[in-house]
């Protein structure tokens, strides 16, 4: 019995801690609809500069507190409502959740930049007598574990106050109705959201100062995992109850503590489960709580105002440069692949090789979200998936490499169907938060097994071998590369065009009316992601053998899935040419910042920030200079016309003609 | 109740309740409309009408009552399933595919009729519309007046021609029943005399039954030769259109005793 309860509160501090967190997730969801997964940077900010204050700098416990947390903590809070989430309130759900996942991306390497990259040990507590041990009867509460029960319990107090009794509590609320609703009756609604940002944030610093001692160090993986606890606790709150919210954070501490406490200290069981019960809470609270299935996005009422968003660029070309788009990107293709051949020296042909491998397995996210208009978060568990199959194949039968190739993609495309199941009566958010959990159970509970990853070291995998071709060749293999994702592109272009492409494209506009004219919306979803899945796979195999080995922890981590979605999002998920881009982009970009000296954080922190860009082109950056220049060259050529009859009909045209009209931007 | 046989019955709606959690939104109706049948279902708002056409075509589950479409019992069927089976609608609140142009509309939902949606068939390049498609959905684009705006993005359409897109799009899964739910809301008095034009003629040619729910008692009265009225969840009357405009508590419950 008293183990039980000394368990209990062990767990109580850490569920506190992620309380606070989803608290603030509920709120800035709830009033600017963007699920702000970079709350675990700012965590991490927060416990870094608390740390390196208070130990670096030896300041004082009051002022490094007000510093780190109750001055910093809201600032960025501001910073970020007031230049980024402001704009994207009317964006589409995509472009809102992959921008706060390229500060998630690009937050904590931009920490470790000046806070050093390595794990800072002893984080100090909070609390003005660090070493005081609190008894109640038998048990003992430390100063740490003292401090987060009061802070959280102050914060709830505020938060019943601030909600029961105050007009900005209020209008918080009229706020998550309709911003605009809430404008129209004299309210600025912009105030409200700045506020609710600031609010969210300061307990993001407030969690960060406080876990960072829990675990006896500031170290940017325990926020993670911190982060994914607090998204479980807010899928608990149905991303809207504040009180059940701050309920589910307690209950998943709780529940932590007792396994802990009661599993046998080194058995699989708890070296897997204890660590990914986050991933796993999240997981089935996501799939089996029966009121999230078919939940809506948080939709304005009022966004039937807006401006409908502009069709594709592509759309608008006309003819002559639809086959002169097509004739320049051939021509890149070619003379690019005779450089590669001949002009390159092996480094570059290799880089460039896998480059191309890296394009194919970007090629899963033109089919999920570019199609399917749906974020998923795991695409590197699938890719790792057909490493490791073709890994183990080839270690353990021999299997000529091809063929384990094919393996690892068919194995991929059913787990990918399996995972589609479940997530598929989730939307939107829901379904990312879903495949989050799925790569970070992944990560945790099944790369650490020696049947699927080989154990400590990666596996080692050789190139194919073709009847009388050799592919330890780099030429050959490069041709092999770009023959695989020819193929795949021409798969994902049929399928975009095909049957599966336009139901896609139905489901995505209106789900309610696509089955009400008889299409089935499962067996859609199902069949994009299980493909998406299964092109993640073949260009995981591929990778595998490019590179020699199945390295998990190089090539696949679930850090790098959320880094691919940022990068080929704000690269252009919609197209072919977007997926190739980042694939060479994610490969020869570190080349380019060593020219300039600067380390390999600058990769995330340049992409994530990319991602930024949404704020001002909802439709991506890249879309929008596209638009822009088509307009440009097509408004230039279409002068040129105009002035070209107006020259044959009119006698000379100058003298009674005016000036054509700019081209408008 | 009515005078049809039973054999040209198409829609059975029978003691269809639906609860939302203790509110009765529907309460035992029951329904039926004839093959090629122009039927209106009326009733001041909230009297869950919407909730009726969700509950016939499996949006909602309704806690009792069966639905019987063609003699068949469809109160379990999935939703696309029972749209294949002949149901096509509209929605109160415009529902269209975003970004896709209006003739998209139309060639998805044929393809959807067709039902033969593979992967393989993409891959073999089988996807592609094919001349027949174009052709039909040519026809319904004539028939609404869509085709200056074919090749337009649904966002760029006034409300009552999104409207006529919604028609369209249903028509082209050649429903036995069309459900239509307040299809003038957003028209005007032109727009909408010509909606109640195109309906008749749809209705004539291809044999289509027609439900409509409406508030534009005018419309209705032109349109439709039988009448339900609901109120509060329950039917108090029904009959033929006439007969229903005449009865007191229809005027009571519906035109506020005014008259």
């Amino acid at each position: 019995m008293s183990d039980l309860v000394s368990y209990v509160i062990r767990g109580i501090p850490f569920g506190c801690i992620f309380s606070l967190i989803a608290v603030g997730l509920v709120l800035t969801y709830k009033t600017s609809g963007v699920f702000n997964l970079a709350f675990a940077a700012q965590a991490f900010f927060s416990a870094a500069v608390y740390y390196d204050v208070r130990v670096r700098h030896g300041w004082p416990l009051v002022p490094a507190f007000i510093v780190a947390v109750v001055v910093l903590g809201p600032l960025v809070g501001y910073v970020l409502d007031r230049f980024l989430y402001r704009y994207l309130r009317t964006a589409p759900a995509v472009a809102r959740l992959v921008t706060s996942l390229g500060l998630l991306v690009a937050g904590p390497a931009m920490v470790q930049l000046w806070f050093g990259s390595s794990s800072a040990f002893g984080p100090p507590s909070i609390w003005p007598h660090p070493d005081a041990i609190y008894r109640f009867g038998q048990y003992a509460l430390d100063a740490n574990q003292m401090a987060t029960l009061v802070v959280t319990a102050a914060a709830v107090l505020a938060l019943t106050a601030l909600f029961r009794w105050s007009a900005i509590g209020l209008q918080m609320r009229a706020v998550v109705e309709s911003p605009r609703m809430t404008e129209l009756a004299g309210i600025n609604a912009d105030r409200v959201s700045t506020f609710s940002w600031m609010l969210s944030s300061l307990f993001a610093g407030l969690a960060g100062v406080l876990l960072a001692p829990l675990f006896a160090q500031v170290a940017a993986n325990n926020f993670t995992t911190l982060l994914v606890a607090a998204v479980a606790a807010a899928a608990f709150g149905r991303l809207t109850s504040i009180p059940m919210t701050l309920l589910g954070g307690l209950l998943l501490g709780v529940a932590q503590g007792l396994l802990t406490g009661y599993l046998p200290a080194d058995s699989v069981l708890a070296r897997g489960l204890r660590p990914s019960l986050p991933f796993v809470g999240l997981f089935l609270l996501l799939v089996f709580l029966p009121s999230l299935r078919h939940r809506r996005e948080v939709t304005d009422p009022l966004a039937g105002v807006d401006p409908p968003p502009p069709a594709p660029a592509a759309t608008e070309r006309t003819h002559v440069f639809t086959v002169l788009t097509w004739s320049l990107g051939v021509a890149a293709v070619v003379v690019g692949s005779l450089l590669s051949l001949f002009v390159f020296n092996s480094f570059w042909l290799s880089l460039i090789t896998q480059g191309l491998v890296f394009a194919t397995i970007f090629l899963s996210f033109t089919i999920i979200t570019g199609m399917g208009g749906q974020v998923s978060l795991c695409q590197a568990a699938f890719a790792a998936i057909g490493a490791f199959t073709t890994a183990q194949l080839v270690q353990r039968f021999d299997a000529p490499v091809l063929v384990t190739i094919l393996a690892g993609t068919a194995l991929a495309a059913v787990v990918g169907a399996l995972l589609a199941v479940p997530a598929l009566r989730l939307g939107g958010i829901y379904l990312s938060l879903a495949t989050l959990a799925f790569a970070l159970m992944f990560e945790s509970v099944l790369v650490p097994l020696k049947w699927v990853s080989g154990g400590d070291l990666p596996l080692k995998v050789p190139r194919p071998l073709l009847g009388s071709i050799d592919f330890a060749n780099e030429k050959a293999f490069f041709l092999l590369c770009l023959g695989v994702l020819a193929l795949v592109a021409g798969v994902v272009i049929l399928v975009r065009r095909g049957t599966t492409g336009r139901y896609l494209d139905a489901l995505r506009g209106s789900e309610v009316a696509a089955t009400a004219v008889g299409i089935n919306p499962a067996r859609a979803r199902i069949t994009a992601f299980a493909l998406s899945a299964a092109i993640a796979g073949l260009g995981g195999g591929l990778l595998a053998t490019q590179t020699g080995q199945a390295n998990y922890n190089a090539n696949f981590t679930s850090f790098f899935g959320l880094f691919w979605v940022v990068l080929v999002v704000t690269l252009g998920a919609r197209s072919v040419q977007g997926a190739v881009n980042a694939g060479l982009g994610l490969v020869l970009f570190p080349q380019l910042l060593k020219v300039f000296g600067l380390s390999g954080g600058y990769e995330y922190i340049f992409f994530g920030l990319g991602a930024l860009t949404y704020a001002k082109h909802p439709e991506g950056i890249i879309e929008a200079q596209t638009r822009s220049s088509l307009q440009f060259v097509q408004g230039l050529v279409e002068r040129r016309r105009k002035q070209a009859t107006v020259d044959v009909t009119g006698d000379g045209g100058d003298v009674a003609q005016p000036h054509p009209e700019p081209v408008s931007r | 109740m009515i005078t049809n046989g039973s054999s040209a019955c198409l829609l059975e709606a029978t003691a269809v309740t639906k609860r939302f959690s203790g509110i009765t939104a529907l309460d035992g109706v029951t329904l039926e409309v004839a093959r090629g049948e122009a039927v209106g279902l009326i009733g001041p708002n909230g009297a869950g009408k919407t909730t009726f056409f969700n509950c016939v075509l499996g949006m909602l589950k309704p806690e009792a009552g069966r639905v019987l479409f063609d003699r068949r019992d469809i109160t379990r069927l999935p939703v696309y399933r029972r749209a294949r089976l002949g149901f096509g609608r509209t929605f109160q609140r415009i529902e269209l595919f975003s970004g896709m142009s209006v003739r998209d509309h139309l060639l998805v939902a044929e393809r959807a009729r067709r039902g033969d949606g593979g992967l393989l068939k993409d891959l073999l390049n089988l996807g592609r519309s094919n001349a027949e498609e174009r052709e039909r959905a040519q026809r319904t684009l004539d028939l609404l007046q869509l085709d200056d705006v074919a090749e337009r993005p649904v966002e760029s359409l006034s409300l009552g021609r999104g409207r006529l897109v919604e028609i369209g799009r249903a028509l082209m899964t050649e429903p036995l029943l069309l459900l239509l739910d307040e299809p003038s809301s957003g028209l005007d008095q032109r727009e909408t005399m010509a909606l109640v034009d195109t309906l008749q003629a749809v209705q004539r040619e291809r044999g289509t039954a027609i439900l409509l729910v409406e508030h534009d008692v005018e419309m209705v009265q032109r349109f439709a030769e039988r009448l339900y009225v609901l109120d509060f969840g329950t039917l108090i009357a029904s009959g033929r259109t006439d007969d229903v405009m005449g009865d007191t508590a229809v005027r009571r419950a519906y035109l506020g005793d005014l008259v």
